[in-house]
């Protein structure tokens, strides 16, 4: 790896962790896919670690963004100079890839959305609400429950002759309806393809209701990687899609090239990041229920061998804002009553 | 009898002081709170919308005090709030408790009705002249709370210190709690002001430059946006994201159209918003659907950055809101968001919708709007 400054970009999800590497000339140097199995926190680590043995010994992070639902940790262990909400991240991403970007569909592990840009800057977007139907987790247990592995899924379901309607609008529903037409003899790809239809129908039905989706349109996120899902969308909407090369680890991406916005504007502002061993140093994490007043927030506590590195998940601030200020050292007990 | 009612918001200081200023014994229930959901939740139907769900959890906190009346007000319209006094009374009996409901509304639009239920509640003890003087000073604090709220709306984006402006507010609303007399209020309402003037221009001194903040409408099912604790906080969230809130509904406005048939206009009348909404939906919808879109045409008109959509899971008028407000969108070129929630909704997805929200408003003037002065606090919350 000839130049030696990186920016890293952490995107820490439900179901997968993503670094990446972006040299100095916006080169991806690097692109890591961990799953989190619900441990982020060892995952970040055990990312740092393969990090660390990939790149050689003269590299220098010179400047760390984060994103995915658990930004803020995946910041505290890696004192990020940046940290955004996923659908900016995308967005960045995929504007910096290809400006004339449009519309960017993206599917990952537990949630899905969609991103209308116009002009390179975010005009709308939507994410889904109170269901996961569709979402990367499902094909995987489907994919699971048919005894094929997830990376086959999208080539069978190009085999299919005849794709069979399957009912998409709730995942628990879509799978009993897949094994009534098993059941019935249906092949399996064309099984597969009619799956790929209904997700990609709910899809539309739902995150992408009331839309404008126009071209170019990019698919990012796990999902992408399914040619059964590209297809159905294609069909569906009547226009090519595009993958970007970097579709798994694009929120990542965007991270580092935030990264890079950020420390970049600023000469004179140095790295938070915290250095490529942190790989090796203990972290922990508690919680606690504040019982300050009737939000009773869950607290969220860091520990870096047994000193708190930050707190959150309070709505006030008050537990956020007293670490390194010695106060709120242990769970105090406010009395903020209502006056009743 | 010891009266009690549903939370929604600070509502709670303003029919306390009414029942207090009539001297009937009135029960406060805790604050809303994730137990008040949980108490609720397993009474109410698994489809009922969530603010059903909370006022039960209100009522079964209140029988701890010994609450056995419930005063609520009704509903017009196809939307189940019209219903809810009636068939929260039936659920409360089918688990046991035993209450007497009082729904306070004008039955089929008569005042007289009205004011038989008041007198119900408020005995022979008092006077109509002494009746009328409590209303009356009841509806004074609630549109002095209105003002308040809104001063808050305007500081939070320009106050340092978050925690403390939240504090001044809690300081607030002791002090209008408290307040007596017509005069207490305005004091209270004056200091308020002062003091959020004097922390602004504090923290003023040692900036060069400001950023004007953005300016986000907050429209949508009533008892979603002006009860904190089911909006997931999102007025503060905001705040604290540097956006300045403004309300659709405040609880005077509500009250003056829905209870007293608009005699008195309450903070933010709510009373333009048919006409606002007449391109776009020109008709009754139940609820406050049809406000809800007036509402977000005159925030667009009025130059917001952005609005935002608001209410329960599976809430009528505010589905049929939605689906109209694709076209105020696309006329007005603002960006709207449509957020529901439900007893399942979780801090962070808001939290993430929010961010991604205000930075979609905030990276096209990427250019650095500074401005060398700015607007003080101390001009929002005239009427």
């Amino acid at each position: 790896m000839g130049n030696d400054n990186y920016y890293l970009g952490a995107d820490v999800g439900s179901v997968s962790t993503n670094l990446v590497l972006l040299s100095e000339k916006n080169e991806v140097a690097l692109t890591l896919y961990l799953r989190t199995q619900g441990r982020p926190m060892q995952t970040i680590q055990e990312g740092i670690k393969v990090l660390r043995s990939k790149i050689g010994k003269s590299a220098k992070i010179i400047g760390v963004g984060t994103t995915g639902s658990a930004r803020q940790l995946a910041a505290t262990l890696l004192g990020a100079d940046v940290i955004k909400n996923e659908i900016t991240a995308h967005a960045v991403a995929a504007s910096r890839v290809n400006p004339s970007v449009q519309t960017i569909l993206e599917i990952g592990g537990q949630d899905s959305k969609i991103i209308i840009l116009r002009d390179g800057v975010v005009s709308d977007f939507a994410m889904n609400t109170v269901c996961a139907a569709g979402t990367g987790s499902f094909l995987d247990q489907q994919a699971a429950r048919l005894g094929i592995p997830i990376e086959e899924f999208g080539q069978l379901a190009l085999e299919a002759a005849s794709p069979i309607k399957i009912a998409g609008r709730c995942s628990v529903f879509a799978e009993s309806d897949m094994i009534h037409k098993q059941q019935l003899g249906h092949a399996l790809p064309d099984i597969l393809a009619g799956l790929c239809q209904a997700m990609v129908r709910n899809y539309l039905n739902n995150v992408g209701k009331n839309k404008d989706i126009r071209g170019p349109i990019f698919f990012q996120g796990g999902v992408a990687a399914n040619p059964g899902i590209r297809k159905a969308f294609e069909e569906e909407l009547g226009q090519p899609i595009i993958v970007p090369e970097h579709f798994g680890v694009m929120g990542a991406l965007g991270a580092a090239y935030l990264a890079q916005e950020k420390v970049g504007r600023q000469s004179e502002l140095r790295t938070r990041f915290r250095g490529l061993q942190l790989g090796e140093i203990q972290f922990n994490a508690r919680s606690f229920e504040c019982s300050g007043c009737a939000n009773r927030c869950e607290v969220v506590e860091i520990l870096q061998e047994g000193s708190i590195l930050a707190r959150w998940g309070d709505r006030c601030g008050k537990w956020a804002n007293a670490v390194g200020k010695g106060t709120y050292k242990g769970k105090s007990q406010e009395g903020e009553q209502q006056g009743a | 009898m010891k009266v009690t009612f549903p939370h929604m918001g600070n509502a709670w200081i303003v029919i306390q002081t009414l029942f207090e200023s009539l001297n009937i014994e009135v029960v406060v229930p805790p604050m809303n709170s994730k137990q008040t959901l949980t108490l609720g939740a397993k009474l109410a139907p698994e489809a009922a919308c969530l603010p059903l769900k909370l006022n039960l959890g209100n009522y079964i906190e209140a029988v701890r005090d010994g609450a056995d009346t419930i005063v609520i007000t009704g509903g017009i319209g196809p939307c189940r709030f019209g219903y809810y006094g009636e068939i929260e009374r039936q659920i409360l009996r089918e688990a046991g408790y035993h209450f007497d409901v009082v729904t306070l509304e004008p039955p089929d639009g008569s005042l007289r009705g009205l004011a038989q239920r008041i007198r119900y509640l408020a005995g022979e003890k008092n006077s109509w002249a002494s009746i009328l003087k409590a209303l009356r000073f009841a509806y004074l604090k609630c549109v002095a709370l209105d003002q308040v709220e809104d001063m808050i709306h305007a500081a939070r984006p320009r106050l340092a210190d978050s925690q403390e402006t939240e504090r001044l507010y809690a300081e607030g609303k002791k002090r209008l709690a408290q307040a007596m007399t017509v005069k207490g209020i305005q004091d209270s309402v004056r200091s308020i002001r002062q003091s959020l003037h004097d922390h602004q221009m504090a923290g003023d001194k040692n900036a060069d430059k400001f950023q004007k903040p953005l300016r986000i409408g907050i429209i949508g099912e009533i008892y979603t946006i002006l009860d904190p604790f089911t909006s997931v906080g999102i007025e503060e969230e905001l705040g604290r994201l540097g956006v300045e809130v403004d309300r659709s509904i405040y609880l005077s406005g509500w009250v003056g159209n829905h209870i007293f048939q608009g005699l008195a206009p309450g903070y933010r009348s709510i009373r333009s918003y048919p006409s606002h909404a007449k391109p776009f939906l020109s008709h009754f919808v139940g609820g406050h659907g049809q406000e809800t879109v007036g509402a977000a045409v005159k925030f667009a008109r009025e130059g917001f950055d952005g609005i935002i959509q608001l209410f329960p899971l599976s809430c009528m008028p505010e589905i049929v809101a939605a689906s109209v407000l694709p076209r105020v969108q696309e006329t007005y070129q603002v960006p709207i968001m449509t957020l529901i929630v439900d007893e399942h909704t979780g801090h962070a997805g808001i939290q993430t919708r929010l961010e991604a929200f205000v930075d979609l408003l905030e990276r096209p003037s990427l250019k650095d709007i500074s401005e060398t002065s700015r607007e003080g606090v101390s001009v929002v919350g005239e009427r």
